[in-house]
């Protein structure tokens, strides 16, 4: 009884943080439209942090395992997305035929580098995911490495004016494909059979072999569809947060993206969105407010939020708190 | 009749710790079949050795065929339902999640099947929105029985269905046991303490000390055995 009251209390407190954040922002974006540009700015940003968020969270929910290639993936993959464009594919052309290469990729690690020592411990195959980031860092500067590349913009130049906000079409866009996004997983984990199969093999992988599901399949069916999430962060990421495409993009929205994951919850995936848009918002924010402070200090403000959190409340906004039996 | 399931020479070890030692036996098809032992015995080693959650060597006859190494989720899909010590069930997941498992291998509605499992497990048709872990142990139990039995398993695998429930509900998950496999042939190796209530609901039983199989018999021999008297029923 005890313990629930003060799970409800926690419930309420964090219910209440979150309510007063969007008060505080719609009182900023009527008062103030440069307010209310760097609002929408930092939506769309976080909006890339929220879906390579969540791509962590997909793995970790299965595994346990941080994937610390996971921002490198969506960095390969966004190169592909760049090299069939420059191949003759129009954009979105480009784009799905990115997310099945992807999807195919992410399973293809699993079976290839992951599956070999997930059973010895996390460590080893944390190890391995950090191995995966060098490897492919290496690959990618090897094969498109040189002069700075850019892809197209997907949503064209324009904007919409308002009243007095500018808008542009791209950060409509984006949040439209990374909630399409998020909708096409959520809708896969909670309607299909396959959704709930792969659920029951992060839960209780025994139990669910003895009722015939192929737990290694599930597994590398959820790496697939994390570097898919992935693959979609990275194509939105590039023309959104104006970086060009380097080996090394990836590598801040990746730092973001565990900063989201950390404010959201590991175990929850609206908790990875939701983080990633709090912390797109607030970067938007500090950078536009204090230019000449924050754009220096972007990366160890994020370090600082993650340790904060891991200090104040390790699971997070939206995260279980973990009750085992002594 | 020919044996459903045939165990020949059968071994299994933890690391370096030996389980069992040659194990034989036999399961008649349509029939339930009780090993007996005390903690420690070997009996759930046996029942994971057939489903293949632990490594073994031997020889596993199943319906004509061998049972290779193809792991628990192969077996599952030859027809072994195995409702493991502690239930299986996933206590974060629905009833109806959990049933709809139980059918993960088949294609198609599984309305017919929930409808006819409902049938045996009356509790569980007005639970089937509520979350697995909700459900007393008694429940939980029922639906691990039903989540099995919807696999259309040609042979149940039951480990320790007794553990942890009042005598009532005992007799109730044992009346349902006999009731599946009267109405509907189903065959049934089972695992239990109880030797009492197993060799009521059993023809044939198995006595396992220290992964030997020490006895068998048929449940009406086994309660006349004075050493099992003695070491099993009590009187």
């Amino acid at each position: 009884m005890e313990r629930l009251k003060t799970v409800g209390v926690e419930r309420f407190v964090i219910l209440a943080i979150l309510l007063a954040g969007a008060i505080f922002l719609l009182v900023g974006c009527l008062t103030s439209t440069q307010f209310a540009t760097f609002t929408v700015q930092g939506v769309a940003t976080g909006m890339a942090y929220g879906a390579l968020a969540l791509a962590l969270v997909l793995i970790y929910q299965a595994t346990h395992v941080i994937n610390f290639a996971q921002g490198e993936l969506a960095m390969f993959t966004t190169f592909v997305a760049w090299q069939l464009i420059q191949w003759g594919l129009p954009y979105w052309g480009a784009f799905f035929v990115t997310l099945a290469i992807a999807f195919l990729l992410g399973m293809g690690l699993q079976v290839a580098v992951i599956r070999p020592v997930q059973h010895r411990s996390v460590i080893a195959t944390v190890i391995v995911t950090v191995g995966l980031f060098i490897l492919i860092d290496g690959v990618v500067d090897w094969v498109w490495g040189g002069e700075f590349k850019s892809l197209p913009q997907p949503f064209g130049n324009g904007s919409w004016n308002v009243g007095g906000v500018e808008i542009q079409h791209l950060y409509v866009g984006m949040t439209g494909v990374v909630l399409a996004s998020l909708a096409f997983v959520w809708a896969l984990f909670r309607f299909t059979k396959l959704g709930l199969a792969m659920r029951a093999a992060a839960l209780r992988p025994a139990a669910a072999s003895l009722a015939g599901v192929r737990v290694d399949a599930m597994l590398a069916i959820g790496w697939g569809l994390a570097a898919l999430l992935g693959a979609v962060a990275g194509l939105m990421a590039e023309p959104t947060t104006g970086i060009f495409l380097l080996p090394t993009f990836m590598q801040q929205v990746l730092v973001y993206a565990f900063a989201a994951a950390a404010l959201g919850g590991l175990e929850s995936p609206i908790g990875a969105i939701v983080g990633g848009v709090a912390i797109g918002v607030l970067q938007a924010l500090m950078i536009g407010y204090t230019p000449q402070i924050s754009s220096q200090l972007q990366l160890p403000f994020a370090f600082a939020l993650i340790l904060a959190i891991l200090v104040v409340k390790p699971n997070g906004l939206f995260g279980r708190r973990q009750v085992a039996r002594v | 009749m020919s044996a459903l399931l045939e165990l020949e020479d059968v071994e299994a070890r933890y690391g370096p710790i030996h389980v069992l030692h040659k194990i034989s036996l036999a399961v008649e098809e349509g029939a339930i079949v009780a090993v007996l032992g005390p903690n420690g015995a070997g009996k759930t080693t046996t029942l994971r050795a057939i489903s293949g959650t632990v490594r073994r060597s031997g020889r596993i006859v199943f319906a004509g065929k061998a049972l290779g190494r193809t792991g628990p989720a192969g077996t599952a899909r030859r027809g072994i339902a195995h409702v493991p010590e502690g239930r299986g069930t996933f206590a974060e997941l629905t009833v109806w999640e959990n049933l709809r498992l139980g059918a993960y291998t088949r294609r198609g509605s599984i309305q017919a099947d929930v409808n006819r499992v409902m049938t045996y497990f009356p509790a569980l048709a007005e639970r089937r929105r509520q979350q697995a872990g909700t459900l007393s142990g008694g429940e939980q139990q029922m639906l691990a029985l039903a989540r099995a039995f919807i696999q259309r398993p040609k042979l149940m695998l039951l480990d320790e269905p007794s553990l942890g429930l009042a005598p009532l509900l005992v007799a109730e998950i044992f009346r349902i046991v006999r009731e599946l496999n009267e109405k509907e042939g189903l065959t049934v190796l089972l695992v239990e303490q109880n030797a009492h209530i197993a060799l009521q609901a059993a023809q044939t039983g198995y006595v396992l000390e220290t992964g030997k199989i020490v006895l068998s018999g048929t449940s009406d021999e086994l309660r006349a055995n004075d050493a099992i008297r003695a070491s099993y029923l009590g009187y």
